[in-house]
């Protein structure tokens, strides 16, 4: 075993052993817990960059492990990989800290930390996936590790939705599951790589690839979210704030994202995909996906149903940018949104759990004048709401501004109008938010003030969005500095010689 | 000392003899029935490891008991199959060993009941032992008559374990149990004497070098296969199973749900593709997995519609044999050590995961005085690690990765698909979404603590109830990730007859 593949196992491990010590830990152990977890997550990160860094230079990191004749478990830490791993391993810092500032004097926490652990391993075992088992694998593992989560309150409420979760995952994880097999009697093993299988296949095998591609993206669209497989994720909003952050940012909805960006980039390629004429179909359901989501967003009072609405329109632009894979530009936007929506997501999800938690404040219509009882956490809101409408310099309009380009070099100019209408949409359903929370007035007192302290909320409840915040103006202020996400995403998209 | 070495065949009678005298040895000497149990169960594990290596190195190898030749003497033979299932049973028999040990000291400190529950295991050790003995003769013989001895062993002793909790539902459960498995037996005894009036012959590998495929050896194959159908439990046929399941004591429930239904399997199977194989026709192949397929969607929506849990896991046993059997028709699409492979991965997840699961509805049933899933909220705060093992068992009935039921139910898939028998597929998948269902239906109960729940205190705890479940869950879970090395042990395939005989065939 070489230091790549020791570095592989340990990033996995990072997570996973004090995910394991957390479970054994007494309930009242609350300091060793928190170190336990941050230590995992800090040393996690420093692990992940370690091989970033590697990767860049062009260093080679891969396990593979056979099981049985044309199976085998195979991790890799590809340039995409890295993406992916980074981004969810900084957010799952930032969301353990506020999780346990959330969680402060809350029951069962060994409970909900331990699977919290699991979970970001799990997830970062998505990202470092180098085959469709592997993938599978933690994909399956992925569904079993949340679902504690989405019903760690057990009212009954949550038990419905943590019982639809499942049903919609673990259908979708069914029809993943056959999609590959067949796909695997078809083309034989393949390993995600810059090319996908032999074009040789396509010419001989189109019909069933084309039916394979479909419902691979049906497997893995029921955890994108895309419409109408988009059932189970406003129902999960029932599930503590620091749940919903990662379902939406770091995890579920984006483990769901990057699996269509691994089978459209490194399973398929696009010269397959453009011979077998399946990339319309794609980009066909990820527009419908962005609008449905848009109008229904405008619709809710309850503020996390919409950020959840939000998460299914945001998510689908990734979808978006994969359907004009010939289109560098637009690959690039696809590929940068995954994080920029991630950092957006997650600050929105932060203070709508801080409004929660300190003021008791879950619809819109509770808003009035709110910014001037939070105003750091309004600032945070205002800041992801901006990126997600999409107004430089946020990383939302690096996002966008990619895929215009991307979408008018292929000649589609209706992409861009979909573009432009959905953050009028955006627009729509966010700009009312800011305006009745900074110049509304405040009608009747906070239905429940739980906190009243130095600071608007507890420090560790307000330092996460703020963090997050940041890193929305500054990564897209600076996108094109050295290292930023947008540089790293156009590393990738050299590596792939597009 | 020519006894001692490895490559002397004579070594595989150990997993038959060391069982067989421990459990006279249990009636003898009553104060220390476990020490002997337990060594036992040790020696028979490490037996079963020893076989392996032994295969491994020396191949597969015959032993004939008294020096006696075949066809007149009784032969034993090792191959990969047979090792792994002794494997299989030596793994899981030491967990429930510990396990019932466990079981019946809790009971035993429990006050009221006590001289019952010392009299229950003073009969539970040497009958599970002969049990044991019984079932690694089946794996191990090569005569279709001892086959038969050991069937009646297995069959007796079994429901006798079935009956030892004295309640009357158990009590009657376990007459319908022995009633079934006699007819079974008397049905396996009238095929072999068919099979013998027609060739002479009772060795199996003799038996499987015959031309003749006359009416009198269809008979006889069709009349043995009823028989063990019958003791298998293969729907419509099943329906002795979940009452006698249910109703016996957790650790006998554990024994008969992952090993006794596997014996009669392996018999049935080792029948129809090694020895008759030559006989068999696609119709009757297509039959089996017909009932394979109806007794996975059966046995899954009747777990999905029981209240209590005991009942549940009996009705999942029901139908996680049906994948066994659906195995059956797509053996037309690959070669037999490809089917070996899906049956024996299916065999070994199913044998851990499910006894995991008995022992751990066993810990519930004892600390909470019933097993009604609706009055089960929140068990995990007082019993964690049985709730974690029974939910990694469930894992491994859903046939997620990296279980060793994924690998065989991915090979399931491969072939239905490659043979464009799709009907299979859904089949599969249709079963397990409705385990998805069943197992979770509990596990959220399981694990949501509502709040202001008080978690019961709990008076008595023993590891000894809560460790061995979750290692039985783990290895079943773990299986896949072994996969190569069970591949590699089943490659060292069957007897090459020239080898063993050389004389040739008599």
């Amino acid at each position: 075993m070489n230091w790549e593949q020791l570095l592989l196992v340990s990033i996995l491990l990072s997570s996973l052993i004090p995910g394991i010590i957390i479970f054994g830990l007494p309930e009242e152990r609350h300091r060793l817990r928190t170190i336990l977890n941050l230590c995992g997550a800090v040393v996690k990160i420093s692990l992940i960059v370690i091989m970033d860094i590697g990767i860049y230079l062009g260093h080679t990191f891969e396990i593979r492990m056979p099981l049985i004749p044309g199976v085998e478990l195979l991790l890799n830490g590809d340039p995409l990989s890295a993406l992916f791993a980074t981004l969810s391993s900084v957010l799952w810092l930032l969301t353990t800290i506020y999780a346990v500032g959330y969680l402060e004097d809350s029951p069962n926490r060994s409970h909900f930390f331990g699977y919290f652990s699991l979970c970001v391993t799990v997830t970062i075992g998505i990202a470092l996936a180098g085959n469709l088992v592997t993938f599978l694998l933690f994909y399956e593992m992925l569904t079993l590790t949340t679902y504690p989560l989405v019903i760690h309150r057990g009212t009954d409420k949550s038990l419905r939705a943590g019982r639809n979760y499942l049903i919609y995952a673990f259908s979708g994880g069914a029809v993943f599951l056959i999609a590959v097999i067949w796909l695997q009697n078809v083309v034989g093993p393949v390993d995600f790589s810059a090319t996908g299988f032999s074009p040789g296949f396509t010419d001989s095998h189109g019909t069933v690839l084309a039916l394979i591609f479909v419902l691979l993206i049906l497997g893995i669209g029921v955890k994108a979210a895309l419409v109408p497989l988009h059932g189970w994720l406003p129902q999960a909003m029932v599930a503590p704030a620091p749940v919903s952050a990662l379902l939406h940012a770091v995890a579920v909805v984006k483990a769901g994202a990057f699996g269509i960006v691994r089978i459209v980039l490194d399973v398929y390629g696009a010269q397959n995909l453009l011979l077998l004429g399946v990339l319309p179909l794609l980009g066909g359901i990820a527009t419908i996906t962005i609008l449905y989501g848009s109008l229904r967003a405008l619709q809710q009072d309850n503020l996390k149903r919409l950020l959840a609405f939000s998460t299914i329109s945001q998510v689908s632009y990734i979808a978006l940018g994969m359907s004009l894979v010939d289109q560098p530009l637009a690959v690039i936007g696809g590929l940068v949104h995954l994080v920029h929506q991630g950092l957006m997501k997650i600050t929105l999800f932060f203070c709508a759990g801080n409004l929660a938690e300190t003021l008791g404040i879950h619809h819109i219509s509770k808003m009035n004048g709110v910014a001037r009882r939070m105003p750091l956490t309004m600032a945070a809101f205002t800041i992801g709401a901006l990126g997600m409408i999409g107004i430089p310099p946020t990383v939302g309009f690096v996002s966008k501004w990619y895929l215009g380009l991307g979408s008018l070099a292929a000649g589609n100019w209706w992409l861009l109008g979909i573009l432009a209408i959905s953050s009028l949409l955006n627009g729509c359903y966010f700009l009312p938010i800011l305006i009745r929370a900074w110049f509304g007035k405040q009608q009747e007192s906070w239905p429940e003030e739980l906190y009243v302290g130095r600071f608007e909320t507890r420090l560790m409840l307000l330092l996460p969005p703020l963090i997050t915040a940041f890193t929305v103006m500054a990564a897209g202020a600076v996108a094109n500095a050295q290292i930023s996400p947008l540089a790293w995403v156009r590393f990738i998209v050299r590596e792939y010689g597009l | 000392m020519i006894f001692l070495n490895v490559d002397n065949p004579s070594w595989m009678i150990t997993p038959i003899i060391v069982p067989l005298t421990a459990g006279l040895l249990c009636f003898l000497f009553q104060r220390k029935t476990f020490a002997i149990a337990l060594s036992a169960v040790l020696v028979n594990l490490l037996a079963a490891c020893f076989l392996i290596g032994q295969l491994l190195t020396c191949g597969p190898m015959r032993y004939s008991m008294g020096g006696w030749q075949a066809p007149l003497g009784i032969t034993l033979r090792t191959d990969g199959p047979a090792v792994l299932m002794l494997l299989m049973t030596g793994v899981t028999g030491f967990a429930i060993t510990l396990y019932a040990r466990g079981y019946f000291s809790f009971r035993i400190d429990d006050p009221g009941g006590t001289d019952r529950h010392q009299q229950q295991q003073r009969y539970f050790w040497p009958l599970w032992l002969l049990l044991l003995a019984g079932l690694n003769g089946l794996f191990l013989s090569n005569d279709i008559f001892n086959l038969y001895i050991t069937l009646e062993i297995i069959g007796i002793s079994a429901a006798s374990l079935a009956a030892l909790s004295g309640k009357p539902a158990a009590r009657l459960a376990s007459f319908r149990y022995l009633l079934s498995s006699l007819l079974g037996s008397l049905t396996f005894l009238l095929g072999i004497v068919f099979l013998y009036k027609s060739c002479g012959l009772l060795d199996l590998d003799l038996l499987r070098n015959l031309t003749e495929n006359g009416p009198g050896v269809r008979a006889a194959l069709a009349l043995m296969s009823v028989g063990l159908l019958l003791k298998t439990a293969l729907v419509p046929m099943h329906f002795w199973l979940p009452p006698a399941h249910a109703n016996a004591l957790a650790p006998v429930s554990a024994i008969l749900s992952a090993l006794v239904i596997k014996g009669s399997f392996y018999l049935l199977f080792r029948l129809w593709f090694e020895v008759f194989a030559s006989s068999i026709t696609t119709e009757a192949l297509n039959v089996m997995g017909g009932l394979g397929a109806g007794a996975i969607l059966w046995g899954a929506i009747q777990a999905m519609r029981q209240h209590r849990l005991k009942l549940m896991v009996a009705y999942s046993t029901v139908s996680q044999l049906g994948y066994l059997f659906v195995a059956f028709p797509l053996s037309r699409a690959a070669d037999n050590a490809q089917v070996w492979s899906i049956v024996i991965f299916m065999a070994m997840a199913h044998a851990c995961a499910k006894s995991a699961m008995f022992m751990s509805a066993g810990t519930i049933f004892l600390h909470f005085g019933h097993d009604r899933i609706q009055d089960l909220t929140g068990v995990r705060a007082s019993l964690p690690i049985t709730v974690l093992a029974y939910g990694i068992a469930g894992v491994t009935l859903m046939g997620l990765p990296p279980s060793g039921a994924f690998i065989a139910k991915w090979l399931l898939l491969s072939w239905a698909l490659a043979s464009c028998q799709w009907w299979w597929v859904l089949v599969i998948i249709a079963g397990s979404a409705m385990a998805m269902i069943y197992v979770f239906r509990v596990i959220s109960r399981f694990i949501v603590i509502p709040e202001g729940f008080s978690s019961q205190k709990l008076e008595f705890h023993s590891r000894l109830l809560e460790w061995p479940a979750l290692a039985l869950a783990l290895i079943s879970l773990l299986l896949g990730l072994v996969a190569p090395w069970l591949l590699h042990i089943l490659a060292k395939g069957s007897i090459d007859l020239t080898q063993i005989l050389p004389g040739g065939l008599p």
